[in-house]
């Protein structure tokens, strides 16, 4: 037999992982209004299905940008040639100023310092190759989106090192947890050569706060080898503009251009999220340093993004009017959404982390629906969840959380109805469980001493390999 | 563009600018410093243009397919509107395409895809739609196949020439090396046994572990298909060895002949032995074929399950946006269509290269017997003064700065014979073509009389 490299048999792609499996049971019984009325609603795909009427209208009334015209001429040629990793620089100015517009125009971005990758999965990928060696360490706050294990370890053989959060303080980083990640590292013998944050935050749904930027910023400021990479792809979705403070504000507001700070900060952003485009593969790396910009550039050859759509991009994204008020829907689209989903779990008495004022998805809290405070019991509580309640969620240890009891659960990729019908059972399911619990705290009372205590065995079932691979490209 | 000096290891005081980056990051392995990227930047600061610039600096060092456009925007425009438009009013595909990230690809796509392949090699060999795995182009693809074959500090053997860009494509993140399999002139560049072997050992001497041979059929840069027995012996030796064998297969739709085109598939058609199939992998890519890099679309297509599984999700780091995939799956699967071009385009390329051919041959300049591809390879070792490296590049600078045509020179492509020089011809009018041969004439003249 042929052997194949170590990379291809290990299993760092973390495909065996619980967060998959989830998916794999809605595959098979996918919840639909009219088809399969039972079946599992999938709750655990951040994806934003708000807008699209918006981005069907503007195609409706702009349909050169989608057949390779521009100003009536065909641009085939042009266009199907075009394969340079500088980036079509009508696209690249035309993303750079939409992200200033996501960031309420209070700083503004050079297109000079963008390179353009198939996706933010590429773009975090070539980060972590440009700014570190095999072996070497990232810091990541937990909870964490489960891709990165594969996406800045997998063929790279960086390592994440985790700084623990805790809902002791909304799972806000802080200046102990962070030095405790750094000597955990330094035990390991491992080199740390960065941290990386999402902000705002997945699976939180909160922004960073300034106080955890100044933390960070304290710490990279005196560890002179250390980047911080922020990977603001949530940026479109905080409810409140003024809410969100990027890098790159903190860079501006605290002076530090002069600095070698400002060399050592990077930025992660794509379209999958803000638009809801994540078939188009539209990522970037924003950088201030010309070595970071010149090698990602050369990486990025790896994973261009498609001159078709980088035309249709540039057209959609450089029409202002647009793109103001597609940014202001979005965000009232999504925090409204987001109240029904917070107002709907607390009628059940399940509450969601407070000030969680951004992204597709809440933090839940069901430490209180837990046999025990224990991951088994998580595991136990989420199968039921799939299985019985047929909610696809996701469970906080997927995400690396180090409290057992927390769960993601997206809520824009859905209608208004399904996201009612998906409350209605799990409201079933919280009454029913209450009512359990109060006949089994009778029981116990009377059959003290004959219990058996239920152990679930996780490995066997969360460890099996999937055998249908399921798409993966999931935050 | 140039690379930064290396960059010393900082300490806590320092208090310039310098950051740490990777060592993948500062390293030269991509290439880009060669010298002939200045055939590059000559081009870029003085570009050929018939109207405008008529004394300008002609670009044949591009292997692209300019001369089939016609056929593909007749068909996007008459037929498949609805392919760039997601349907006609309102767009109601719109969302689902752009939702779609399934790295398994879209099924249509992957569908057109195998069909496509079929055609082009006669329907000499059959392609299942899931073993199809879908990546940025082929540039991607080997990359990918790379991670997928060998592990940092092993080799893959790439009979040389070989395509100047494999040296980053192959070895830059992935830590692989490449040892060339020597090939010359005696035997028209062909891949011997003892060439094979000779290889073999170089890696084994060396304390390296050969994971796979690497091809290009056709070759770039020779423009020549690699015949079957050559690829019988070769699948033998990756066999004896119990290494991999990948064939990168971009060029199979610019065979100028289709009979004249043995496809790695078509040896493994016949072949039940699990055990031998699944060391075959093949890359394909539809930037050369139907001229279309700037949309990225590279395949892998695996006889291995396991490779096929691996190099599936790895493509995470690399899909084909869902935009073209839907725009290319209805236009791919037009078989009257693709019929009609594979035949017309095969015809175009064959007619320019009997141009420039006869057209060398009037200056007195031989070329390799060339049947496939976007290029010539030309024959200039009767006028290097030396034949060294450094003569070969003095001869590129005078033809670059002289008559003004940037074209590759062999060292680039690693070749061990100087004066060999791949010359490209489908990347422009032709026009511009009978102006590059007229420089040449005038050229190889002016010369004589001396």
């Amino acid at each position: 037999m042929v052997l194949l490299s170590r990379k291809a048999t290990c299993n760092s792609h973390g495909q065996d992982s619980s967060y998959f499996l989830g998916w794999e049971e809605y595959e098979k019984n996918p919840y639909d209004v009219i088809k399969n009325p039972q079946g599992i609603i999938q709750m655990g795909l951040a994806e934003n299905q708000l807008c699209f009427d918006l981005l069907e209208s503007w195609l409706e009334q702009n349909q050169d940008a989608a057949c390779f015209k521009q100003d009536g001429q065909s641009i085939f040629r042009e266009l199907a040639l075009f394969q340079d990793y500088h980036g079509l620089s009508s696209f690249k100015n035309a993303l750079a100023d939409f992200m200033s517009e996501n960031r309420g125009n209070r700083v503004s971005f050079d297109s000079n310092n963008l390179v353009l990758t198939a996706g933010a999965t590429s773009a975090n990928e070539t980060l972590m190759f440009c700014l570190a060696d095999p072996g070497d360490a990232f810091l990541i706050p937990t909870p964490y989106y489960p891709g990165f294990d594969r996406d800045l370890k997998w063929r790279t053989g960086v390592e994440i090192v985790p700084i623990q959060c805790s809902s002791t303080n909304g799972f806000q980083i802080t200046k102990l947890a962070l030095e405790e990640a750094y000597e955990q590292a330094k035990k390991l013998d491992l080199n740390v050569k960065g941290i990386l944050i999402t902000n705002p935050s997945n699976p939180l749904g909160t922004t960073t706060t300034r106080t955890e930027l100044n933390i960070l910023f304290d710490f990279i400021s005196k560890h002179k080898n250390i980047h911080l990479v922020s990977d603001e792809i949530y940026s479109g979705t905080v409810f409140n503009s003024s809410e969100f403070v990027s890098v790159m504000e903190i860079l501006k507001n605290n002076k530090l251009e002069n600095t070698d700070v400002f060399n050592r900060v990077h930025i992660v952003y794509s379209l999958s999220k803000d638009l809801g485009l994540p078939g188009f593969r539209v990522g970037a790396i924003y950088s201030n340093d010309k070595d970071v910009i010149s090698a990602a550039t050369k990486m990025s050859s790896f994973g261009l993004v498609s001159s078709q759509t980088q035309y249709l991009l540039s057209s959609l994204l450089s029409d202002k009017k647009f793109t103001k008020n597609y940014l202001r829907e979005n965000q009232n689209r999504l925090k409204n959404r987001q109240r029904k989903l917070v107002s709907g779990l607390e009628a059940i008495g399940i509450k969601c982390l407070d000030e969680s004022n951004a992204g597709l998805f809440c933090w839940v809290d069901m430490r209180h629906l837990l046999g025990s405070k224990t991951f088994d019991a998580e595991m136990d509580l989420w199968k039921k969840i799939v299985y019985q309640v047929k909610l696809n969620i996701s469970p906080g240890s997927s995400c690396h959380c180090v409290e057992p009891g927390w769960f993601r659960v997206c809520f824009a990729n859905m209608s208004e109805e399904t996201l009612k019908l998906a409350l209605k059972r799990l409201k079933k399911f919280v009454d029913d469980e209450t009512s359990k619990r109060s006949c089994q705290k009778s029981e116990s009372q009377r059959l003290k001493g004959s219990r058996k205590k239920k152990i679930t065995n996780i490995s066997n079932w969360v460890f099996r390999l999937s055998f249908q691979d399921r798409e993966a490209d999931e935050r | 563009m140039g690379l930064p000096l290396m960059m010393e290891r900082s300490s806590d005081n320092n208090n310039n600018n310098v950051v740490e980056l990777s060592r993948v990051a500062v390293s030269d392995t991509h290439g880009e410093d060669s010298p002939y990227f200045a055939g590059w930047k000559a081009y870029d600061e003085n570009p050929y243009d018939e109207t405008h610039n008529p004394s300008g600096v002609i670009q044949m060092g591009l292997a692209e397919n300019q001369v089939s456009f016609d056929l593909l925007e007749t068909y996007l425009e008459k037929k498949n509107p609805e392919g760039s438009m997601w349907g006609s009013k309102g767009a109601p595909g719109f969302r689902e395409n752009a939702l779609f990230q399934d790295y398994h690809g879209l099924k249509t796509f992957r569908q057109a895809m195998a069909s496509f392949m079929e055609q082009i090699r006669g329907g000499k060999a059959r392609f299942d739609p899931d073993r199809i795995v879908l990546t940025a182009g082929a540039t991607a693809a080997n990359e990918l196949l790379t991670f997928i074959l060998a592990d940092p500090n092993d080799a893959l053997l790439v009979p040389t020439p070989y395509y100047p860009g494999f040296d980053r494509d192959l070895r830059w993140r992935t830590g692989v090396k490449i040892v060339p399999i020597h090939c010359d002139s005696s035997n028209h560049f062909q891949i011997t046994p003892e060439a094979l072997e000779s290889a073999y050992q170089t890696a084994r001497d060396a304390n390296i572990r050969v994971r796979g041979v690497l091809i290009t059929n056709p070759s770039n840069p020779l423009g020549a298909t690699v015949q079957k027995k050559v690829l019988e012996d070769l699948l033998d030796f990756c066999v004896r060895k119990n290494i991999h064998l990948v064939s990168d297969e971009i060029y199979s739709g610019s065979v100028f002949h289709a009979s004249e085109f043995t496809s790695v598939a078509e040896i493994v058609e016949n072949i039940d032995d699990v055990s031998v199939k699944e060391r075959v992998h093949i890359v394909y890519s539809l930037s050369k074929d139907l001229g279309l890099p700037g949309f990225r679309v590279g395949t892998i297509y695996s006889y291995n399950d396991h490779v096929v599984r691996t190099a599936r999700r790895m493509s995470s780091f690399t899909l084909v946006s869902s935009q073209t995939q839907h725009m290319l799956a209805s236009m791919l699967s037009d078989v009257e269509f693709t019929e009609k071009y594979i035949r017309i385009n095969r015809e175009r390329l064959r007619t320019r290269y009997e141009t420039i051919v006869e057209g060398l041959k009037k200056a007195g300049i031989e070329c390799l017997k060339g049947n496939a591809g976007l290029f010539c390879w030309m024959n200039l070792g009767f006028l290097l003064e030396k034949k060294t490296k450094e003569g070969e590049l003095q001869l590129w600078d005078v033809i670059l700065k002289e008559l003004k045509l940037n074209i590759s020179p062999g060292s680039s492509c690693h070749c061990s014979e100087f004066g060999w020089f791949r010359v490209c011809f489908a990347n422009m009018s032709e026009n511009t073509l009978e102006i590059a041969l007229k420089r040449i004439h005038e050229f190889m003249d002016r010369r004589r009389r001396f």
